[in-house]
C-alpha cells in the first residue's frame, strides 16, 4: 500500500515538476519522509538520487526545443560541486528536527512564491 | 572577453549557490537557478528553466554522490518514486501548453503550504 501511494505521488511529482518547473524535489522529500518514513536526512539524500532522471529527461526535452544554453549548463553544473559539499557537510550535521522545519520554511516561501504568481 | 568571463563568474557564482542550496534541502535548485539567471544573466523565463534543468543534473548526481558516500541514499526508494516521477515529467511537460494553470498553481500552492505545516508539527 506504501509502495503503492510512494509511486503515485512519484508519478504527480512529475506532473507537476513538467507543468510548472518547479522540481520534483520538493514533493520527493515529503513524500520519503512522510509517506515511506525516512529519516529527514535520508529523505532528503534520497530525494537527490530520485531526481537525477527527472532533470535529465526535462532537459533532454527542453533540448529538443532549443531552449537549453549548454554552456551555462555546464558552468553552473561543475561548480555547483563545491556548494553540494559544503551543503551536504552542514546537513550531516544538523538535527534532523531542524532540518525539516527547515524543509518546512522552503515549502511555505514557495508556496508564497506560486500563490503570488497567480495574481501577476 | 570582460563580458564573458563577467557571466562566467556570474555562472559559477550561481552553481555555488545552487549547490548549496539542493544539498540542505535536497531539492534540485532550481528555485535558486531559474530567477538568478534571469535576473543576473538576463536569460528569458524559457531558456532560465531549460538551462537549470540541466544543470540540475549534475547538481543532483554531485549530491547523490556525496551522500552515498555518507550513506544516506535509499537506493530502492530513489528509483521508486524517481523512475514514476520520469515518466510524469513527460505528462507534465505536454500538459504545459494545454491546462489552464490558474486553479492548478492554486491548489498546488495549497498543497505545500498544506505540507509544510504537517511538517512543522512533526
Amino acid at each position: 500500500m506504501t509502495i503503492a501511494l510512494a509511486i503515485v505521488l512519484g508519478l504527480a511529482a512529475g506532473v507537476l515538476s513538467g507543468m510548472f518547473g518547479v522540481g520534483g524535489g520538493i514533493l520527493f522529500v515529503p513524500t520519503l519522509s512522510l509517506v515511506i518514513g525516512l529519516s529527514h536526512l535520508e529523505a532528503q539524500a534520497t530525494s537527490l538520487a530520485a531526481i537525477i532522471p527527472v532533470a535529465a529527461i526535462g532537459a533532454w526535452r527542453q533540448h529538443e526545443r532549443g531552449f537549453v544554453r549548454w554552456r551555462a549548463s555546464l558552468v553552473i553544473g561543475l561548480s555547483s560541486a563545491a556548494g553540494v559539499v559544503g551543503g551536504a557537510i552542514l546537513a550531516d550535521n544538523l538535527s534532523d528536527d531542524t532540518l525539516r522545519r527547515l524543509f518546512a520554511c522552503l515549502l511555505l516561501v514557495i508556496a508564497a512564491r506560486l500563490a503570488w504568481s497567480i495574481r501577476h | 572577453m570582460a563580458g564573458l568571463l563577467r557571466s562566467r563568474a556570474v555562472f559559477i557564482g550561481i552553481g555555488v549557490a545552487a549547490g548549496f542550496f539542493s544539498a540542505l534541502f535536497g531539492v534540485g535548485g532550481g528555485t535558486l537557478i531559474v530567477p538568478s539567471l534571469v535576473l543576473l544573466a538576463g536569460f528569458a523565463a524559457a531558456e532560465a528553466t531549460a538551462t537549470s534543468l540541466a544543470a540540475i543534473g549534475l547538481t543532483a548526481l554531485f549530491g547523490m554522490i556525496v551522500f552515498g558516500v555518507l550513506g544516506e541514499v535509499s537506493w530502492g526508494y530513489a528509483a521508486l518514486v524517481g523512475l514514476p516521477a520520469m515518466a510524469g515529467t513527460l505528462v507534465g511537460t505536454s500538459l504545459q501548453q494545454r491546462v489552464s494553470s490558474r486553479v492548478l498553481v492554486g491548489l498546488f500552492s495549497l498543497l505545500l503550504f498544506g505540507i509544510a505545516v504537517r511538517l512543522f508539527v512533526g
